[in-house]
């Protein structure tokens, strides 16, 4: 979880609680209006103020880009967070306080906005046990197909199901590998004490493609592969679309 | 899947089964390149499958510059080498982990079979014709010529992946290790269910697959822009082998060899590209 340091907790708290005492109720499901302003049940606080005001999202705080991710995919997410699928103390009850047409409102509006956009770059050549290894080779003696294989050529993701590393921060990536990858009990020993079992925290992809390749990732597996797509940075040149990007 | 479509294909799937049955035999005497594998041995309990070198075991020479130029052609063949590939596939689609993956016809496991004799055709068979006859099918494509570059690159790279291989000597994790027929036979209407739920979401409910810009990334699995009638993929046993050890995607041995044979008929019971026309093949 992003949370355990509690400063920024602390901070996003009394930020919101400041935004959403301004916040006036948004009229009929109108996606922009949400985003600034937050739903009509003050609970649902205004996005920008921890999605950012451009939707790319806060690294410090691990809040991530919502801006161009597919409408279909934001809507799931929503849907998971209200359901208890994917657990989250500061988006489960915005979530919840959201009813349907606002969450269908919000979720087209923040699809509207640009989508991450990444250089193609030339054939790259990863170092064996690298971040860029994991991403663009895999681990396939552990199962772990390469995640641009699911996540899309520089992580630009595919389709509706399969969301963006790229515009993604290490933060955000880390704190979602490890909310699926949980951890088994520990018993005490001589490496120290017991420690109970963390069951995982996200629990919502579709037949469990996702997370049996974040329990198979050791921590320093986590970190490197999440500052890789963190650090493919973002284009705002037109992509040429018949280029090829090659694997 | 609309309605309509769900309706035509429901009507057309007996018909469209007997023609996939129909392939499972050899249909003309071209389809020799892609007959099916004789069976590996299974990998003796509590031994490893090969390990083949790692990539920075590749020397830098001018011969290591060829086997990574193999590589390259390998992942990128549509994009690499357009004038041959008639489909939008990547040899690597069927051969997984860069062609490492045991039980996914891995490269390490074949280049050692070769040259082989063939009864049937009394003909000897190269390791280059064995590519040129997946460039035909699997590729829907012009196979290159022998002595071309682009050959000459993927068969280094085979030959450097097998390096620690006994010549001659069958590999267990060769070819697909298809799992034998089900008793009861197979049932396409199962496999559109286990294609519903289990592979729709990736290779879509058209079965074409999924690009970024011009980029497949995931292949299409029938349709104009997949392997053709020839190929081995073709042959319900050989897809449902594919299918079981290596889908879905990282998941691969979940499901019941059942759920494989009933789902590798379904996909081969869709329209697909023939044999291109040999010398009337054109690229798109
Ligand atoms: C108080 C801060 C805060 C506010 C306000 C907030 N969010 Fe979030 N949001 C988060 C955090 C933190 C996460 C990451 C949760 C996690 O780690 O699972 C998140 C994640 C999400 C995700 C998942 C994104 C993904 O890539 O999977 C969606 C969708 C989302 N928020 C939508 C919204 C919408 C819509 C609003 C406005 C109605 C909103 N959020 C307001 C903090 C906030
Ligand atoms: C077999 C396909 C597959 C592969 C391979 C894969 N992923 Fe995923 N991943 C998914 C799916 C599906 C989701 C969306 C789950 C959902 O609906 O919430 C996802 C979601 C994620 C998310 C959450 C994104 C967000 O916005 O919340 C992260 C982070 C992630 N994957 C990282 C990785 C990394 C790192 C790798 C490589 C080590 C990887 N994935 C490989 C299928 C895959
Ligand atoms: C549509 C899937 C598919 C694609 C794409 C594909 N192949 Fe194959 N390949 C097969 C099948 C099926 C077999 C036969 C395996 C069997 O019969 O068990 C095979 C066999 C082989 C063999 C012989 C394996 C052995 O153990 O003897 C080689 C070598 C080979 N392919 C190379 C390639 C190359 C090079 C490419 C790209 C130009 C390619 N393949 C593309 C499906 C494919
Ligand atoms: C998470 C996405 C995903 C799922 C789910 C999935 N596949 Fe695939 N499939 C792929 C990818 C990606 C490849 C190519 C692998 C590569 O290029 O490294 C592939 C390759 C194939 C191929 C060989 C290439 C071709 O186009 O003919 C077949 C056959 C296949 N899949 C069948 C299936 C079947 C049947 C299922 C369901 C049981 C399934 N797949 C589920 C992503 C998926």
């Amino acid at each position: 979880m992003f949370i355990s340091p509690a400063r920024p907790l602390a901070l996003t708290l009394c930020l919101s609680a400041s935004l959403a005492a301004l916040s006036v109720p948004a009229r009929a499901a109108d996606g922009e209006a949400i985003i600034q302003k937050g739903g009509a049940n003050p609970a649902a606080m205004p996005c920008m103020s921890c999605h950012g005001a451009d939707g790319k999202g806060m690294a410090a705080g691990g809040f991530p880009r919502l801006a161009g991710l597919p409408e279909a995919y934001i809507a799931k997410q929503l849907a998971d967070f209200k359901a208890g699928r994917r657990e989250n103390p500061l988006m489960q009850p915005i979530a919840q306080a959201l009813d349907a047409a606002e969450a269908a409102a919000v979720a087209m509006a923040y699809a509207a906005l640009p989508k991450v956009q990444v250089k193609a770059g030339p054939l790259e050549r990863p170092k064996e046990g690298s971040g860029a290894w994991l991403a663009l080779r895999g681990a396939w003696d552990r199962n772990i197909p390469e995640c641009t294989l699911c996540h899309g050529p520089a992580g630009v993701g595919v389709g509706d199901a399969f969301p963006p590393l790229a515009g993604q921060s290490a933060e955000y990536i880390e704190a979602q590998l490890r909310a699926w990858r949980a951890s088994p009990a520990r018993l005490a020993g001589k490496k120290g004490k017991a420690v109970a079992a963390v069951p995982p925290t996200r629990r919502n992809d579709p037949n469990g493609l996702m997370q049996h390749i974040a329990a198979d990732l050791s921590e320093a597996e986590i970190k490197a592969v999440s500052a890789y797509f963190a650090g493919l940075g973002e284009t705002t040149e037109p992509l040429d679309a018949s280029q090829h990007r090659l694997r | 899947m609309t309605t309509t479509l769900r309706r035509l294909t429901a009507a057309l799937l007996p018909l469209l089964a007997a023609h996939a049955m129909a392939a499972d035999s050899p249909r003309n005497a071209r389809l020799d390149d892609q007959t099916q594998l004789p069976k590996a041995p299974a990998r003796p309990a509590g031994k490893a499958y090969f390990q083949p070198p790692a990539e920075a075991d590749i020397p830098n020479n001018a011969y290591g510059d060829l086997v990574r130029r193999g590589q390259d052609l390998f992942m990128n063949t549509r994009a690499l080498a357009p004038e041959y590939v008639g489909n939008e596939m990547n040899c690597v689609n069927c051969h997984i982990d860069r062609g490492r993956k045991a039980n996914s016809a891995p490269l390490w496991a074949a280049y050692t079979m070769y040259p082989a004799f063939r009864k049937k055709n009394n003909k000897v068979n190269t390791f280059v014709e064995r590519m040129q006859g997946c460039f035909q099918f699997s590729m829907n494509g012009k196979a290159p010529a022998a002595d071309s570059e682009v050959l000459a690159a993927l068969t280094a790279y085979a030959y450097w992946m097998s390096g620690g291989v006994p010549i001659g000597k069958v590999q267990p994790g060769r070819g697909f290790d298809e799992p034998p027929p089900p008793r009861g036979g197979y049932d396409i209407a199962r496999g559109q269910q286990v294609y519903e739920k289990q592979c729709a979401l990736c290779h879509g409910d058209d079965g074409a697959g999924r690009k970024v810009g011009a980029t497949s990334v995931f292949p299409p699995l029938w349709g104009k822009d997949s392997y053709n009638w020839g190929a081995g993929m073709h042959r319900i046993n050989t897809a449902a082998g594919f299918i079981q050890h290596n889908m879905p995607l990282g998941r691969g041995e979940t499901l019941s060899d059942q759920e494989a044979w009933d789902v590798a008929a379904y996909i081969n019971a869709h329209e697909r590209p023939q044999d291109p026309p040999p010398g009337q093949w054109r690229h798109r």
